[in-house]
């Protein structure tokens, strides 16, 4: 009967929020990258003129118009703090989502097939996980947009270097979500359940769309939310090296690349957009792990 | 066993196949060809000369051609030459890879040395003290390798006038002290996840029925540590340290650019900057070359340590 299964899912939810409020760490860290994705929203219209360029009032320390002080340009360093959490934010959620999309596709492509097509889909994430990332990430970003048939104007857009951003870190972040989805797949598919769907003739797709997605969804969201930390770290060290964003763009890595070189007239500068990146990326990893033990205990169970 | 050695090696080659040829294709995608960036160094050369060059460096044959044209080079031991340094890429990176290793070798024993007492003390006490080991833990798993790196500038170098910022130093002492703070660093960001993983693989090991006979015998902690849990935790510890070589080479490219050691990692970087592309390519083929070989070693000593593998 639909209504009892529908019951039991209900229960089954309430059971995982249940398990998830129990754990204070998770909880306080998913309020706080609440808040602060809040704020990076409100500031852009709440801010006013804080962005602005104010050079007799470069550097200035911390005082009731400006919390955090101002930096070289004298612009409101919280306010700039804002935006830049506004872009690494938005960057570490979609490369995290496209590194889902990829990794579920290959995860689902080898455990369904098996074979030899799993063994070299496996071993290709092997040798990925083991290759040195940030060397190939620093030459990947070197690209000419202009050679792969993109249009100058294109190629120099800010938005191009934001997608190019999310796309690198997509590209090389899919590995875990691959292997776990793998592995779910697999253990799925044994079931008798849907040995008796492909009996009754279902095809491939359909087994996967219906029995083989909806039971990996939660270790999925459980490797998505650990990866937006990862990607986070990511995309802050390639904009620090002047490889990711536009300069004129706010990232709290792009922040911290101009910072070193006045780490000695404002150690603020540099201070602020790392604790920001450290704070959100500890935040990431707990809420992660909380996710990790509410909706999939017995997994994470066995990995701890 | 021999067939596990073979089948291994043959994956690596294949691996390292692929990302040469990957990363030649990727060098044609780069800005300026190499004769654009001659004729703008000569702007005596006219259209005619560029057409002409570009027949003599063979740049006008189709991509795969030139891909196999370098790789049989390279075979041959000629890595092309560096635009920058105008010496050959390999005399370039020979010196560079002492550097590093200078830098990464001693981070990754040091991060040894931090985690793994860490770990088996979290795995065996719990409670608070398993708590506040695993926050340090998931702190150095959270914080930007470049941010502590600059923090630690800031206070040992610009504070605290005990060590230098950056640079190579003169002579041994010079060397060692300016190794202080890039392999604190390194070490630093690296060992959270030896940690995580030896308090996990300890806490599996400790609830084995083996573990808790010699327990009721009366074996010490100690004892227990040294004689059960470390030889057993020491197998996975070593595929993951394999693993780990990719992580352990990208930490060492932030610290060699922010510490301004000359390493591999810092050599690639001013490369990609310098539009030195041939130079960037061999440095990342000999890095990779350098990761899949740690890997393999660290898979043939688990199979070696591990009878049960070589059956296999």
């Amino acid at each position: 009967m639909p209504g009892s299964t529908l019951a039991l899912a209900s229960a089954e939810h309430r059971k995982r929020w249940r398990r998830l409020l129990g754990q204070p760490l998770a909880v306080l860290a998913l309020v706080f990258l609440g808040l602060l994705a809040l704020a990076a929203l409100l500031a852009s219209w709440a801010g006013g003129d804080s962005g602005q360029v104010d050079l007799f009032n470069a550097l200035a320390p911390s005082s009731p118009q400006h919390w955090l002080g101002t930096d070289e340009l004298g612009r409101d360093l919280l306010f700039r703090l804002l935006l830049g959490g506004q872009v690494s934010l938005a960057v570490g959620l979609a490369s995290a989502l496209g590194a889902a999309v990829i990794g579920t596709v290959i995860g689902l492509a080898a455990g369904e097939r098996g074979g030899w097509i799993d063994s070299l889909l496996m071993r290709g994430t092997d040798a990925m996980i083991a290759l040195p990332l940030l060397p190939i990430l620093i030459v990947l970003s070197a690209i000419d947009l202009t050679k792969l048939g993109f249009s100058a104007a294109v190629a120099q857009s800010e938005n191009a270097a934001l997608i190019r951003l999310v796309v690198l870190v997509a590209l090389v972040g899919w590995t875990t979500t691959a292997r776990l989805v793998r592995a779910a797949a697999r253990e799925t598919l044994a079931q008798d359940y849907v040995r008796a769907a492909r009996a009754m003739g279902a095809g491939p797709l359909r087994i996967l769309w219906r029995h083989v997605l909806p039971n990996i969804v939660a270790p999925l969201m459980v490797a998505t939310a650990l990866s937006v930390g990862q990607v986070i770290l990511l995309e802050s060290v390639l904009s620090f090296l002047g490889l990711g964003l536009d300069p004129g763009t706010a990232s709290w890595g792009r922040m911290l690349a101009g910072a070193q070189d006045l780490l000695w007239e404002a150690p603020g500068l540099a201070l602020y957009p790392g604790l920001a990146i450290a704070a959100t990326v500890i935040a990431c990893n707990l809420a992660g792990d909380g996710l990790a033990a509410a909706f999939d205990p017995r997994r994470s169970n066995r990995r701890s | 066993m021999l067939r596990y050695l073979t089948q291994r090696l043959l994956e690596s080659v294949a691996v390292l196949f692929l990302v040469s040829a990957g990363t030649y294709v990727l060098l044609g995608l780069m800005p300026g060809d190499p004769i654009d960036l001659m004729i703008s160094g000569n702007p005596e050369l006219t259209i005619e000369d560029a057409q002409r060059l570009r027949a003599v460096y063979g740049l006008d044959q189709p991509i795969l051609d030139r891909y196999f044209g370098w790789l049989g080079q390279a075979l041959r031991g000629e890595f092309g030459y560096s635009r920058h340094f105008s010496q050959p890429a390999v005399s370039v990176l020979g010196d560079a890879v002492w550097v590093t290793l200078s830098v990464a070798a001693p981070a990754l024993l040091l991060a040894f040395a931090i985690a793994i007492p860490l770990g088996l003390l979290a795995a065996l006490r719990g409670g608070w003290l398993n708590r506040g080991i695993n926050l340090a833990a998931l702190i150095s798993l959270s914080l930007p390798t470049f941010w502590l790196a600059i923090v630690l500038i800031y206070l040992f170098a610009v504070e605290l006038r005990w060590l230098p910022a950056g640079g190579m130093g003169e002579g041994l002492a010079g060397r060692l002290e300016h190794l202080i703070l890039p392999v604190s660093v390194l070490s630093l960001s690296i060992a959270g996840v030896f940690l995580r993983f030896t308090r996990a693989a300890a806490a599996e090991i400790l609830g084995q029925d083996y573990v808790r006979t010699a327990k009721a015998k009366g074996v010490a902690s100690v004892g227990l540590m040294l004689r059960h849990v470390l030889p057993n935790a020491a197998l996975p510890l070593i595929t993951l340290t394999g693993l780990q070589l990719g992580a352990l080479f990208s930490g060492t490219v932030i610290v060699e650019i922010l510490f301004r050691q000359l390493g591999m990692g810092r050599v690639l970087y001013d490369a990609v900057l310098g539009n030195d592309f041939n130079l960037a390519l061999v440095a990342l083929l000999l890095t990779t070359a350098a990761t899949l070989l740690g890997n393999l070693l660290a898979d043939l000593s688990h199979a070696w340590l591990d009878p049960r593998i070589g059956l296999r």
